[in-house]
């Protein structure tokens, strides 16, 4: 072999090596890292899976904060509230410091399992910067809720921010 | 009547970025030095004008023109008069001003300061970079003009997102976009080359300063947006691995491995192919950026209000730029000439490993970011990619790179012994494992990556000077400002691996309710919380948390973390109190209130966190050095 082919045998095969070594590194920490959204309706209804149901796996709820289900006992860091999708309530304990944009009836994203009692247990909350703000993947599966109950989302839910 | 002008400033500075475009390249094409000639005025004229209409929209903010929609949208008349002044960028339409604006001052430079190259050559270069100017005046005029006005004029704004009124916030976008846009002029040298047809090094040694000082701002701005995410977020992370993080960091991990490649290409004429495709590689990169983080199809702390039209011109003017450049590529590259062969232990071997690591990371920040659209294209769900799938990965990519770092400089090129090197290495890799296996030890917690920080760091700071050591003691071969760079940005890579990992294995964080005079340690600090007290500011309303820290029983600062509700829009924003220190940061942040007086408080020791960004500011440093380099400069006389 010439020297030129010699380099470029060494090129290919080096390439051919990382791109596999990557590609199956990249597969294995995709399939432990992703965590779905679901929203309570889905989770109760059983279209989440059993997994999701029975607290195997770790998923994102999200949907609104309910009006009025905001309670922690005084003196304790562990928060108790209601995140709903317009079809249906779920239980949410979390224990620790809520972000700021935290509020009833605003959006939330909240990442966490299921435990035996129904409860959500999150051991993360997100709330978005801006308080008009709904993420959008958010957004899109409460419009679906609210199209099969003909909610009409062009007035007054547009002012709480559902676009 | 100002707006106007600044209107009318924008809409002639797009005139003149055709102008210059059409000149340039037909110029060039034709063989008419007089019309090509035209591009330098042309480029000058652009920043002229763009300054102008970025002053008209400055001022409009600092008179509080809220007949202005964008004024009006983002600032109030409580606004202190210096975020009135950074206001300006504080959204859509007005950052991609400023964005234009220093499009046009890269744009400018290069006109002004390419006198030496070949005009054939140089109108290629100016003639891209205006088309480029082009796509980004017409975005802005077409779908974001920031000079619209509001009828009847609003008698009080919204306000400035709270979270950009920081002094952070100043300096952070402007050196981002400096960076993002500065890879224009590596692409547009690039393209130039392509069309030129006549590929030698000569190229590159004129655009390697730009790629230089492009990437040391690009490393200055995403280091100011990971301290200020630090600070004002309440967290106390430094690297989230959000989609807008990633977006600005794809384009450093391109940027990283083009530098090393362009080396390799300029002096050796190796990997000239490959040199092209990371220049349009990392300049796509920084669009990618733009459209991912403007479009809103990404859910980010950062994204502004969604707009499809912005997304899709955006969408478009990228396929145009990358389907472009790629498309002049597969025809010209064929052409390119062959570069020096060398053997598998040599410094070309070493630079190429190098640039398949970067490459391959930047793969697999590309792929987690775009993760979640394209499960949601093809109905699989609405996923997140969690921050584990990044920091595993990336962590597996960057190590063997770190731990080849020091062998870089001291193999050389074309052919070497390993032996030879690794006789020159071998004490300083026993000396790194010792203090590794010390930092083993004596770790209070995490020691396997307390273990790996103390090594790699020992190893890449002791590897990189035995390299200035032997090329002081050899008389008579200079050291030259890039050498200098060269050493300043590894000697970086080592702060910051010993910052990175020692905090991640090291950092202890409670969140615990406090009343007043509660105490909590946390190794050797001591915290005591002594009550919340009512502040007003210039346009909120806080609550400070008073809360006594200690050192070994020594009192240390009484920090002041704030809890702030803005006058408008009721948005609340936290605001920790931090005590500095070169070992160790204690950070505090304020919760909420529990009742009874108690606070929910956020305490957390944080040791060697600072050492990540002076690393990264040792690296922008290095980047600056570089291009100071007077052999960049030097005009070669034998082809003109």
């Amino acid at each position: 072999m010439n020297p030129t082919r010699r380099r470029r045998l060494w090129f290919v095969l080096a390439v051919v090596v990382a791109a596999s070594l990557v590609a199956v590194l990249v597969t294995m920490a995709l399939q432990r890292n992703v965590a779905y959204l679901f929203t309570p309706a889905e989770v109760l209804d059983g279209r989440a899976g059993a997994d999701v149901a029975s607290g195997e796996t770790r998923f994102r709820l999200g949907g609104m904060v309910a009006k009025g289900s905001f309670e922690r006992p005084t003196g304790s860091m562990e928060a108790h509230f209601m995140v709903t999708d317009g079809d249906a309530l779920m239980p949410v304990v979390y224990s620790g410091i809520l972000p700021d944009l935290f509020r009833e009836d605003q959006s939330v994203i909240a990442t966490g399992r299921m435990r035996d009692d129904g409860t959500f247990v999150a051991d993360d909350v997100l709330a978005k910067h801006d308080e008009t703000y709904v993420p959008k993947e958010v957004a899109d599966k409460m419009g679906l809720a609210h199209e099969k109950h003909n909610v009409d989302m062009s007035a007054p839910r547009a002012e709480e921010g559902v676009r | 009547m100002l707006p106007e002008i600044g209107q009318a400033a924008l809409l002639l500075a797009l005139l003149f970025a055709v102008l210059q475009g059409v000149a340039g390249l037909a110029g060039a094409a034709r063989g008419r030095e007089e019309l090509a000639a035209v591009t330098r005025p042309a480029a000058l004229a652009q920043l002229v004008l763009v300054l102008a209409a970025y002053i008209a929209l400055t001022l409009a903010f600092v008179m509080q023109d809220f007949s202005v929609k964008y004024v009006a949208d983002n600032s109030n008349s409580l606004l202190p008069l210096v975020y009135r002044y950074t206001a300006v960028w504080g959204a859509h339409e007005g950052s991609l001003l400023l964005w234009a604006l220093m499009l046009a001052v890269w744009n400018a430079a290069v006109a002004a300061l390419s006198g030496g190259i070949p005009w054939r050559f140089r109108a290629r270069a100016l003639g891209v970079i205006g088309l480029v100017a082009v796509g980004f005046l017409s975005f802005m005029i077409f779908t974001s003009n920031p000079f619209e006005r509001l009828l009847p004029a609003a008698l009080e704004g919204h306000d400035l997102n709270p979270l950009l009124q920081d002094p952070g916030m100043i300096i952070h976008p402007p050196l981002l976009y400096i960076g993002y846009i500065g890879f224009v002029v590596p692409f547009a040298f690039a393209i130039a080359a392509l069309l030129e047809g006549e590929l030698d090094a000569r190229w590159l040694r004129w655009s390697r300063p730009w790629t230089n000082v492009a990437w040391a701002f690009l490393t200055l701005g995403i280091m100011l947006g990971s301290w200020w995410a630090y600070y004002e977020l309440g967290w106390g992370g430094w690297w989230f691995w959000d989609p807008v993080e990633n977006a600005s960091f794809m384009p450093w991990l391109a940027g990283t491995a083009l530098i090393h490649s362009q080396a390799v290409t300029e002096k050796r004429g190796s990997f000239a192919g490959w040199t092209v495709l990371l220049a349009i590689a990392a300049f796509s990169l920084s669009l990618q950026g733009a459209f991912l983080v403007r479009s809103g199809v990404l859910t980010s702390v950062h994204s502004f209000a969604a707009d499809p039209a912005r997304g899709l011109f955006i969408l478009v003017f990228l396929a145009a730029v990358i389907g472009g450049a790629l498309v002049l590529y597969v025809l010209r590259a064929p052409k390119f000439p062959e570069g020096r062969a060398f053997a598998p232990v040599s410094r070309e071997t070493l630079l190429l490993v190098n640039n398949l690591l970067l490459a391959s990371a930047c793969a697999m920040v590309l792929l987690g970011t775009l993760y979640p659209l394209l499960a949601d294209a093809l109905d699989l769900g609405k996923v997140s990619v969690g921050p584990p799938y990044f920091g595993t990965l990336f962590i597996v990519l960057m190590a063997p790179l770190v731990f080849l770092i020091p062998f870089g400089p001291l193999t050389r090129w074309q052919q070497d012994q390993a032996s030879r090197v690794m006789a020159m290495l071998a004490p300083w890799l026993g000396l790194a494992l010792v203090l590794g296996v010390i930092g083993y030890f004596m770790a209070p917690q995490g020691p396997l990556k307390s273990a790996a920080g103390v090594f790699a760091a020992t190893w890449v700071c002791f590897g990189t000077l035995r390299f200035v050591w032997s090329r002081l003691r050899a008389n008579g071969r200079a050291f030259t400002p890039e050498m200098l760079g060269m050493v300043l940005a590894h000697m970086g890579v080592a702060v910051f691996v010993a910052g990175a990992l020692l905090v991640e294995a090291q950092n202890v964080q409670r969140e615990i309710p406090m009343h007043p005079g509660d105490s909590d340690t946390i190794g050797r600090y001591e915290f005591r919380f002594d009550g919340v007290e009512r502040v007003q500011g210039p346009n909120y309303l806080a609550d400070r948390g008073l809360v006594q820290t200690f050192r070994n029983g020594k009192p240390l600062e009484l920090l002041h973390p704030e809890k702030r509700a803005y006058a408008s829009g009721g948005q609340v924003m936290t605001d920790a109190g931090i005590h500095g220190g070169l070992f160790a940061d204690v950070f505090v942040a304020l919760g909420e209130p529990l009742g009874d007086g108690a606070w929910a408080v956020r305490l957390q020791v944080k040791p060697f966190v600072r050492w990540i960004w002076a690393g990264a500011l040792l690296m922008a440093l290095g980047g600056f050095v570089t291009a100071t380099d007077r052999r960049f400069r030097r005009i070669p006389k034998e082809r003109t």
